[in-house]
């Protein structure tokens, strides 16, 4: 695949501070990812951008000084699955009783 | 239930949108999936063939976006990609036919499908193609009486409707799915309008693809979400104000009780429009906000999927670009 790259220039400053190129992504996943590695104690900075609208990239950076910035992104992404699968278990509890109850009614 | 909480809101003001002040706009607090457990509500609301309104409490405005965006543009379904044009003498040109050929809805479940890829033929497989074809050819009747103006009664066939579409089963299509289910979703669709000696033969071809790539492939017709409005009233406000405030607001959302006193009576339904504002009588009497975490969804389906699959599919999508880049950096 290859879809996940890193903006060269960051070797220095340790494995805290990476930029990474998600390709063939929008702001759907990278505001919400945002939302959550940015909310994180150990995140000093979090922010997305798409650098050009005709490239389908997105440029996705995390700063820190305590840990990894993969083991980081990789902590977003595992806790946006979660959240979507615990979205859906909810939704699904939530439709069945409405049918239920609808069912009831009618 | 989301009474006992404590609502952020954010306040509409004559000019302005505040906040109260010890508020931050949900930043500085720390995600952590149990917490989100904790927060998350779904209440579903009406279901019925206007669409679905469900209720999502206690999410980031992120997260409520991605979901939106997802429903319009990465969840898949089927759609006419390609026309072959044998024969076209009406009027509407080729290249607009098959544009509108390409918008026409169709039932086909795109669960049952999969995406064609660089080695399937031109053609296609049964797994990745339906065919339809479109063969129509306007006479005049013979039957005509010498008064008769109306076209329904001079001319056959001179109106091509969505349901003159014929399904073409390719492969054991035939054994697993029946022309009601794969074929237009409405069968009134007028798509051109013939002449005598007008005749259209056409080929075509629907494949399975995201709105993404284009907005036929969209399986919503609408998808939105607002916020929860709230209406307070700061005083009592009664006889012909009452009236007037009742006005202010859409309908529905003010009441006025047997001693001409206004109440609110149920804002949820409020366009929150600050018409309020105009009468400086009234002014002072109304508190109207938002509450920030409190989203309104509304999903009204093409006809394929119903809209909560929709929501569910939108949502796994979601799901599968998160797994797809953990394994990319596990394998790393």
């Amino acid at each position: 695949m290859g879809a996940l790259a890193e903006v060269a220039g960051d070797e220095s400053n340790g494995e805290g501070s990476r930029t990474f190129v998600f390709e063939n992504e929008t702001h759907t996943l990278g505001n919400a990812l945002k939302t959550i590695v940015a909310r994180y104690p150990e995140v000093d900075f979090c922010g997305y951008t798409i650098p050009h609208p005709t490239e389908n990239k997105l440029h996705f950076r995390i700063q820190s000084n305590r840990e990894r910035a993969i083991d980081l992104l990789k902590r977003g992404l595992e806790d946006l699955e979660a959240l979507c699968d615990h979205t859906i278990v909810t939704f699904e509890k939530e439709m069945n009783t409405f049918n239920a109850a609808n069912a009831e009614s009618t | 239930m989301p009474e006992e909480r404590n609502q952020p809101l954010s306040y509409l003001n004559e000019f302005a949108i505040k906040q109260d002040p010890e508020d931050y706009g949900l930043a500085d607090d720390v995600f952590s999936i149990e917490a989100f457990k904790q927060k998350l509500h779904i209440v579903v609301v009406r279901n019925d063939e206007d669409g679905l309104e469900f209720d999502m409490i206690g999410v980031y405005p992120a997260i409520a976006n991605a979901f939106r965006r997802l429903m319009l543009s990465e969840v898949p379904s089927m759609a006419i990609e390609k026309v072959y044009i044998y024969n076209n003498t009406s009027i509407i040109q080729d290249e607009v036919l098959a544009h509108r050929m390409g918008l026409l809805p169709l039932k086909a479940d795109p669960r049952l499908f999969s995406y064609r890829t660089e080695e399937s033929p031109e053609t296609g497989t049964e797994q990745d193609t339906l065919e339809f074809e479109l063969k129509v050819r306007c006479t005049r009747r013979k039957d005509t009486l010498k008064d008769q103006a109306h076209f329904d009664d001079i001319y056959k066939n001179h109106k091509v409707y969505s349901g003159h579409l014929k399904w073409l089963p390719k492969g054991k299509q035939a054994q697993i799915y029946s022309e009601s289910s794969v074929s237009c979703v409405h069968n009134d669709i007028l798509i051109t309008q013939l002449r005598p000696g007008h005749e259209l033969d056409l080929r075509l071809i629907a494949v399975k693809g995201i709105g993404k790539d284009h907005a036929k492939f969209s399986p919503v017709a609408t998808a939105y979400y607002r916020l929860l409005p709230q209406i307070e009233l700061n005083r009592e406000v009664t006889g012909k104000d009452a009236y007037l405030l009742q006005r202010c607001f859409s309908p529905g959302v003010i009441g006025i009780d047997e001693n001409e006193r206004a109440y609110v009576k149920d804002a949820r339904y409020d366009s929150c429009s600050r018409n309020v504002f105009r009468y400086p009588q009234l002014m002072d009497a109304v508190t109207m906000a938002r509450v920030r975490d409190h989203y309104i969804f509304n999903v009204e389906s093409v006809g394929a999927l119903k809209p909560e699959v929709i929501f569910v599919e939108a949502v796994k999508a979601l799901k599968k670009k998160c797994r797809a880049f953990i394994d990319e950096i596990e394998a790393q």
